[in-house]
């Protein structure tokens, strides 16, 4: 079997270590656009911050191409997908046969149109490696930087170089920080904690133009900057998949096996679209774990193996300045703030008489057990509620759940 | 493989494998001198309402969603244990997003915290096995 | 408040150096000695609630605490200790009858101690029983004293009903009621494992411990307690309960606050309600009336079980045994003096009985001259603390030992006597779900398996130095035996010579 993955990242890799599992023996290609060696690109800015070295973002250890038997072609582009004759092409003119492939091209920054903002000489992005490094280069104690998008990537950039800079200034066209994990009661809080670590923002605006080094905001502000980073969003890469004639929506259409709707193509991760287990409809999860998962269950089905991967929810566990939060799952039907407190902010939902989402600020002690409820869709009626809402524990389960959980294997 | 049950029949509440634990991870030898007017930070945690007592720690899941989840590549299965590189960890908490048994804490170190079995400490059996008055926790194959 | 004139008998010594407030011990203590003071930041006790059961000492992870017998003294007195001095102060405060547990505590002499065994030397070789075999194994029941043949001259092999033991060792009897479903479930399973038997005592067999049946001795006492045809059937063997070593002349006394669902649907009485057995059988007032006991016994199981009949050691106990010998039992067991029990008026238990040592000597040496030994086996209790007590027991001319205290020891009792109070720090004398949990049937059946193993590791050895390679051979074998600092009556009464001779 020659298997040929396109990508280095989460599902790139999950996939290596599933087709390893159950077929020692197939030829595995990686091809990958970036020359680095495989590592972790949610980590760039604690990289910037200080918290990790570009040794330890490594996701897997050196030897892993080696140990896993993997021809890794790093550095090197895809140009083309001939799904007929099950053929890749690459940049530098090669061209690789493949019993089965998998696209796991990632996204790429989205951009919106902005007046001026090719004046802006120093203006980065903050998705690669190669991103964070350039970006580090234009640091100073004197630089003044604008950060475009109150998004993940964005507020992790601000704190990441907040420490670097003379100010960090975040815009966002949303009315609320993080609005894709956040509510607008949730938001100020988390706002409120990156307020006192010194990053200041401005919300519902978005830039009109640049103007030398002042951005000139929807709501007349005028913010004066010396560094530019883009963060409004990401975009799936889909070009090479959808010319190699697989259904594209979003991103790239899977099943729950990662097959896309061409024969011996499958794709995984950020470039893909997928069923979001805790509502049942089709959305971009652009999420390392699931990515990972993706990937595996990519791998496993090139391997014959059948048991895909169907409970991807949104999920994400993040921290800024100390403070934690986890949310996942969907924030639909019935919300029920159980602790708003200066420490501690959460928030559940509950649909169906089902654990459907979850909101936790500062105490996300055991949030997997909530996690765990939305993935498996358990009933709330086969277990106690209102212990559970306390605080996530075993104790809320009943006592068979509970010894099939701790007096069994798994 | 060899893993950590609990049966919660036996479990008497008495919280000496958070002790226990807690003293096996700080790297001194006497216990008292561990645990001395410093907070406790078990890697297993009792559960208790009246008179249901049971305590709960890595499961070791042969399919570990912490470490599918993992962001860093800090966590790996090494011989069926579940490891935490805690030089590559980042203190992220996705793991702690994932796991189904809330057995993955924050250490006070700003990284995260898990039972490697005692693998990664000079005991080498896990030390709440061993202190487990009522053999309540075991360590064996099932 | 009224001066209460008893100075705590305890004090709980905690090393605060080694102490980390982890509260263990305030968590697995019943009668609520320790807390944990936030006020103080540290742990502090209540001495006067200590029973020195040792539970805290046992389970400080830090070794941090122990328990002294307070030095506090009252002014020196030869007559009055201060033992009898506190007594009084508690009668004087409650009117009543002092109550005790475990068996006599008094300083009365212990003849085991006073007895040496013998080894061979030279003249006769003694036998290693890592190389040779060894024969632990005995019957008890009645033993033939013919050969009998059928009219057509064949052997008639039908023997009478007989109890087999690996070991010569038997757990006594101990009710469900007075100790715990968990502490049942450990000498269950210990004596199937161990091939041997142990005894349900008066409180019926809990349904759940029907499957150890092979394995069970069922008692039939004055109350009748949980008595009925299967339960009758249930067991390898029936125990009709006379006497009591720690309370010779009345019957047992389970208090109504450890009568719990359980307990009382195993015992068939009500919820809560006392169970007081009478001190005797009302139906027995002679040898005539227990021999027809036994036989109503033996008629409801179809003479299938060997009959137990056991009495306590009291004055004219030889001749209590021949007249059981003659009524139709099979085993006779004698419990001394130093015998266990749930609960006992201290006097009785401290003042009423003899010893086991030299009972059996009588009693034995009674049946041989009347020449009945062989139609009764002889178990004995009431204090056999070790397998050197046992081999001079066998040597007294025992055919076995029955044993209850140290079991309950191998279980965790740490003899603090408190076991009336029903809260048994180590699940073992108590009904209390919470601490009944305490004991794990797992560990303690392991840790009865594990003693037992080891005395019959140690009966062998020293049976081996005497050159004696079976019980059978050692049985009633006195001149193993020599006393030291005897005087001539209970050299006498013992059977055996003094040292030197």
């Amino acid at each position: 079997m020659n298997y040929v993955i396109i990508g280095n990242s989460a599902a790139a890799i999950g996939c290596v270590e599933a087709l390893r599992s159950s077929d020692p023996a197939g030829i595995i290609t990686l091809i990958s656009s970036e020359p680095h060696h495989t590592y972790s690109r949610p980590l760039i800015s604690y990289l910037l911050q200080g918290k990790t070295d570009e040794e330890r973002m490594k996701y897997r250890p050196d030897d892993f191409y080696q140990t896993n038997h993997v021809c890794a072609k790093l550095g090197c582009t895809v140009t083309k997908i001939d799904a007929k004759n099950q053929k890749v092409m690459t940049d530098s003119g090669e061209t690789i046969a493949y019993s089965k492939l998998l696209i796991a091209t990632g996204s790429r920054p989205f951009v919106p149109p902005m007046e001026g903002l090719e004046t802006v000489k120093k203006q980065f992005h903050f998705m690669t490696l190669d991103d964070a490094k350039a970006l580090e280069k234009a640091l100073g104690p004197d630089q003044k930087v604008l950060i475009v998008g109150a998004g993940l990537i964005g507020l992790k950039c601000a704190e990441g170089i907040l420490h670097r800079v003379q100010s960090v200034h975040v815009v966002d066209l949303a009315d609320r920080i993080l609005p894709s994990i956040l509510d607008a009661e949730a938001a100020p809080r988390v706002q409120k904690h990156l307020e006192e670590a010194g990053v200041s923002f401005t919300l519902g605006a978005s830039v009109k133009k640049f103007k030398a080094n002042e951005a000139h905001l929807t709501n007349g502000e005028k913010v004066p900057f010396d560094i530019v980073v883009l963060a409004v969003g990401v975009r799936p890469n889909v070009e090479l998949a959808k010319e190699a004639g697989c259904a594209v929506g979003r991103g790239i259409v899977v099943d729950e096996n990662s097959k896309t709707t061409v024969a011996n193509i499958y794709a995984a991760g950020d470039c893909t679209e997928t069923v979001n287990a805790a509502t049942g409809k089709t959305q971009v999860m652009a999420l390392l774990p699931n990515a990972y998962l993706q990937g595996e269950a990519a791998g496993r089905a090139m391997t014959g193996g059948r048991d895909g991967f169907s409970t991807a929810i949104p999920e994400n566990a993040i921290g800024f300045f100390g403070l934690h939060l986890i949310t996942a799952g969907n924030y639909e039907g019935e919300a029920d703030l159980v602790e708003d407190t200066e420490t501690c902010y959460k928030k559940l939902f509950v649909k169906d008489g089902r654990l459907v989402g979850y909101m936790l600020i500062g105490d996300v002690h055991r949030a997997g057990i909530y996690t765990d409820l939305i993935r498996k869709k358990t009933p709330l009626a086969s277990l106690d509620y209102d212990m559970l809402r306390k605080e996530p524990q075993l104790l809320a389960f009943s006592r068979t759940a509970r010894d099939a959980m701790l007096a069994k294997s798994h | 493989m060899k893993r950590i049950y609990v049966n919660e029949d036996w479990c008497l509440g008495c919280h000496l494998c958070e002790y226990y634990c807690t003293f096996a991870n700080s790297g001194l030898e006497s216990m008292a001198y561990a645990l001395k007017g410093k907070p406790l930070s078990p890697r297993i945690q009792v559960e208790e309402e009246g008179e249901i007592h049971f305590a709960v720690s890595c499961r070791h899941c042969d399919n570990p969603v912490c470490v599918k989840s993992c962001i860093t590549g800090a966590l790996s299965v090494e011989d069926n244990v579940i490891h935490c590189d805690t030089n590559k960890c980042v203190g992220c908490y996705t793991c702690i997003m994932a796991c189904p048994y809330g057995c993955i804490m924050p250490a006070t170190s700003g990284v995260i915290q898990k039972c490697e079995l005692c693998t990664n400490n000079a005991h080498q059996k896990p030390l709440c096995v061993q202190g487990c008055p009522n053999e309540a926790i075991v360590f064996e194959e099932r | 408040m009224p001066l209460n004139y008893i100075f705590p008998e305890f004090e709980v010594v905690r090393n605060a150096d080694q102490c980390v407030a982890c509260r263990a011990c305030e968590r697995q203590c019943a009668n609520e000695v320790h807390h944990y003071s936030e006020e103080y930041g540290r742990m502090i006790a209540d001495n006067s609630k200590c029973v020195d059961c040792q539970r805290c000492v046992t389970i400080c992870p830090t070794h941090a605490l122990k328990i002294v017998k307070s030095d506090n003294t009252f002014r020196e007195n030869g007559n009055w200790s201060a033992q009898t001095i506190k007594e009084i102060y508690r009668q004087a405060d409650s009117g009543g009858a002092l109550l005790s547990s475990m068996g006599n505590p008094q300083n009365y002499p212990v003849y085991w101690d006073k007895i040496l065994i013998n080894a061979s030397q030279v003249t006769n070789p003694s036998i290693d029983p890592l190389r040779e075999p060894m024969e632990t194994r005995v019957f008890l029941g009645k033993k033939p004293s013919t050969i009998t043949r059928d009219e057509n001259g064949e052997l008639v092999t039908k023997r009478p009903p007989r109890l087999e033991l690996s070991v010569p060792i038997m757990f006594s009897a101990m009710s469900y009621g007075s100790i715990s479903y968990n502490a049942h479930a450990s000498l269950a399973r210990a004596a199937k494992e161990l091939g041997i038997y142990y005894n349900t005592g008066e409180g019926g067999l809990h349904e759940d411990f029907y499957c150890y049946g092979p394995n069970t001795i069922v008692q039939v006492a004055s109350g009748r307690f949980g008595v009925h045809k299967d339960y009758l059937n249930a067991g390898a063997g029936i125990e009709i309960k006379i006497g009591q070593g720690a309370k010779p002349g009345i019957g047992g006394h389970l208090p109504g606050k450890k009568v719990n669902e359980d307990v009382s649907h195993t015992r068939m009485i009500p919820m809560g309600s006392d169970a007081i057995s009478p001190a005797p059988h009302h139906d027995i007032y002679s040898i005539e009336d227990l021999r027809q006991l036994i036989y109503s016994l033996k008629e409801a199981t179809a003479y299938q079980k060997p009959v137990i009949v056991k009495i306590a050691a009291v004055h004219n106990v030889a001749a209590i045994a021949s007249g059981i010998a003659r009524s139709g039992a099979d085993i006779i067991a004698i419990d001394g003096y130093r015998g266990g029990t749930g609960a006992a008026p201290t006097r009785i238990r401290d003042n009423v009985g003899i010893p086991i040592e030299l009972a059996l000597a009588a009693v034995d040496a009674r049946l041989r001259e009347e020449g009945i030994r062989n139609e009764v086996s002889i178990v004995v209790g009431g204090s056999i603390r070790s397998s050197a007590d046992v081999v001079k027991a066998i040597a007294l001319g025992a055919d076995a030992c029955y044993i209850a205290s140290s079991a309950l020891m191998a279980l965790g009792c740490h003899l603090c006597r408190s076991c009336q109070e029903g809260k048994c720090n180590w699940g073992i004398a108590t009904q209390r779900p919470d601490l009944v949990k305490r004991l794990n049937p797992n560990v303690g059946s392991k840790r009865l398996v594990n003693l037992i193993t080891a005395w019959r590791h140690e009966i062998m050895e020293m049976m081996g130095g005497m050159g004696i390679n079976s019980i059978e051979v050692l049985k009633g074998n006195r001149m193993m035996l020599r006393g030291i600092g005897l005087n001539e009556k209970e050299l006498e009464i013992l059977g055996i010579k003094h040292a030197g001779e």
